[in-house]
């Protein structure tokens, strides 16, 4: 994969980060509500309000507000929360580990429940097994991340599973201060074993979450794909040489098929980044997707604004991991 | 089916009687359409069939369990919820309001984007490639956080919650209907209208859309489902309507706040979320078989 591929791909998402920008921008200004009244007490003055609405620059004309906000954001500075009196940037990069660390994990356990829901149906091709695979990736497929986090609330309610937590990430009881976001990773480094547990149970149930509809539509596509690969000479050949099934399919034909289900679920995988803004809710995950709906509940304009372009920036990153995994199976696109 | 619609007066009697078996022979759509019946004759009853007011309070009747229980109280066969409020009669008034979102959300997404779908499939040219980039920056957009911005600025509200969804999700209706618009286009019957020299519009609109309106079928009760399961999301997170009014997505949050007390007060609004979205889908599912000729041979 060469650097000026890399290059390009980041100078292609400048435009789209300004596209969304602009949109978000031009849409909050036209919100009916003010997000001054909230600020003010009850005893404040007009002239109070008016000191605020200058403070936050609300008094100007749009055009001009955009011009200053795109001014800002070229210096890195993303404004201040009106909700949380805190600068926007710094607010959103303390609870932005948070979100990837889940997104990693929802990410690993749909490509591994996948995979394998792919293997076995393609293993066991025209018998129960497979039959079996198509039922269950068809079902997951058709209950969104969002219903089954409230599912997943339920049964450990239900069923009483006391040991798996539904809100918050680390227990309260682990006295475990991490001197960065990622706890998970933070902890191992750090050789905090209980502390790496409490993080990774309370992550479990929302990464499967989100992983579920990932999972299917993986295996589906992965399942196809090594079907066709089975039909190429290359397998008729491994099988003349005396192979086991399962040899051929792990290794041969699963290797080929992995290059068109990179290029397929692709888009998938930013849906599961998306699906982080009400499962967080659900499960009282302190990432930014909780963070999110708390902000446009508030009417926080720049907090918003922040969040939105952090996602947007969140959905290139995935897309172009998604487009330098292709790279990298893909001998040909090597030298692209 | 391109032959039978373009005979003047559409499909030929025997044609419409095949179909009709087609449709009634599919497990999916009739299943599907079961469930669906089911949802709807509970939200058009739902005045005669709830024993109570779906908003009336009264604490001395909170958290009673549902029948099954044995702590159950008779005339409560659900229970109630956290304020008393009986739980089998919000869930009938929901359906009134999951369903009527369902269908004019559906209806809003599906005309927006098959208007734009038909013009950029059969004028092609820069009208096509204004509408598809379009569709490409719409689709950039993270569609849960863009409905709830949208909700957040018109302020909340059912009209609210229909315009967000048909402003994210005219874009599914619109590609496929260009996909389908571009693939009509090539077909004989196209070609002997332009002969007979009838206007672009005219055939636009007389031939070419009764010829995916099939497909239309398909995608309105698919986009039915997303619209229930959007609905349910903006309620959840408050957005949809006030909260002491019924819909099944403020049960399902109000579930969640006091789930370890009571979970009764979560599972059957989600099971009836889950069984409408599972019925739309399936009989989407069959329609699609029933209907596309491509998968009938």
């Amino acid at each position: 994969m060469s650097w000026s591929f890399l290059l390009r791909r980041l100078l292609l998402a400048i435009p789209t980060l300004f596209g969304v920008a602009a949109i978000v921008f031009v849409l909050l200004r036209v919100v009916p509500g003010d997000p001054i009244a909230m600020l003010i007490g009850p005893g404040a003055t007009d002239a109070d309000i008016a000191e605020l609405r200058r403070l936050y620059g609300l008094d100007e004309s749009i055009a001009l507000q955009f011009v200053y906000y795109l001014q800002d954001l070229a210096g890195g500075n993303f404004g201040t929360s009106i909700s949380m009196r805190q600068d926007v940037m710094e607010l959103v990069l303390g609870r932005l580990p948070v979100t990837i660390e889940l997104c990693l994990v929802a990410m690993s356990v749909a490509i591994a429940l996948g995979g394998a829901m792919a293997l076995a149906g393609a293993y066991w091709r025209g018998r129960a097994g497979e039959a079996a695979v198509d039922g269950a990736a068809g079902f997951v497929l058709a209950i969104p991340d969002f219903l089954w986090a409230l599912l997943f609330v339920l049964f450990v309610v239900v069923f009483a599973l006391d040991g798996l937590p539904i809100s918050g990430r680390i227990g309260h009881d682990v006295g475990f201060r991490g001197a960065t976001g990622f706890l998970l990773i933070e902890s191992l480094v750090r050789l905090r074993f209980d502390a790496f547990g409490s993080v990774l149970l309370h992550t479990v149930l929302p990464a499967f979450a989100l992983a579920l509809p990932l999972a299917a539509i993986i295996a589906r596509v992965l399942k196809a794909s090594i079907a066709e690969a089975m039909t190429q000479d290359y397998v008729l050949m491994a099988r003349v040489k005396g192979f086991s099934r399962a040899r051929i399919v792990c290794r041969e034909a699963l290797r080929n098929a992995l290059v068109p289900t990179v290029t397929l679920t692709g888009v998938q995988f930013t849906f599961l980044v998306g699906g982080t803004v009400l499962v967080e809710k659900i499960f009282s995950y302190p990432g930014i997707g909780n963070m999110a709906i708390d902000a446009v509940i508030n009417r926080d304009l720049p907090l918003i604004q922040g969040l939105v372009l952090t996602f947007a920036v969140l959905f290139i990153a995935v897309n172009l991991l998604v487009d330098m995994s292709y790279a990298l199976l893909n001998p040909r696109m090597r030298h692209g | 089916m391109a032959e039978a619609a373009a005979v003047p007066g559409g499909p030929l009697p025997h044609a419409r009687e095949s179909a009709v078996r087609r449709l009634l022979g599919n497990p999916r759509v009739v299943l599907g359409g079961a469930v669906l019946l089911f949802f709807a004759l509970a939200a058009v009853f739902a005045p005669l069939l709830a024993p109570h007011d779906p908003v009336e309070q009264d604490l001395m009747l909170q958290y009673i369990p549902p029948a099954w229980s044995d702590r159950a109280e008779p005339g409560y066969l659900f229970g109630t919820d956290n304020l008393g409020r009986d739980i089998l009669s919000r869930l009938l008034y929901g359906a009134q309001i999951a369903l009527f979102v369902a269908v004019a959300a559906a209806a809003a997404a599906g005309l927006l984007g098959t208007v734009l779908g038909l013009l950029a499939g059969y004028l092609g040219g820069w009208v096509d490639a204004v509408i598809s980039r379009l569709v490409e920056v719409w689709m950039a957009f993270p569609a849960v956080l863009l409905s709830i911005v949208l909700v957040a600025v018109m302020g909340t509200g059912l009209h609210s919650v229909i315009i967000a969804i048909a402003v994210i999700d005219w874009t599914r209706f619109c590609r496929v209907v260009r996909a389908e618009t571009m693939a009509q286009k090539q077909q004989d019957y196209v070609a002997s209208a332009v002969t007979v020299g009838l206007g672009r519009m005219h055939i636009l609109w007389r031939e070419i859309l009764p010829n995916v309106l099939p497909l239309l079928i398909v995608l309105f009760t698919l986009e039915m489902g997303i619209a229930v399961i959007v609905e349910a999301i903006l309620s959840y997170v408050n957005l949809s309507l006030a909260s002491d009014f019924p819909t099944w997505g403020t049960m399902i949050a109000d579930g969640r706040k006091y789930v370890n007390q009571a979970p009764w007060l979560m599972i059957l609004p989600i099971l009836c979320v889950i069984a409408l979205v599972l019925a739309l889908n399936a009989l989407g599912d069959g329609l699609k078989d029933a209907l596309d000729p491509v998968m009938r041979k």
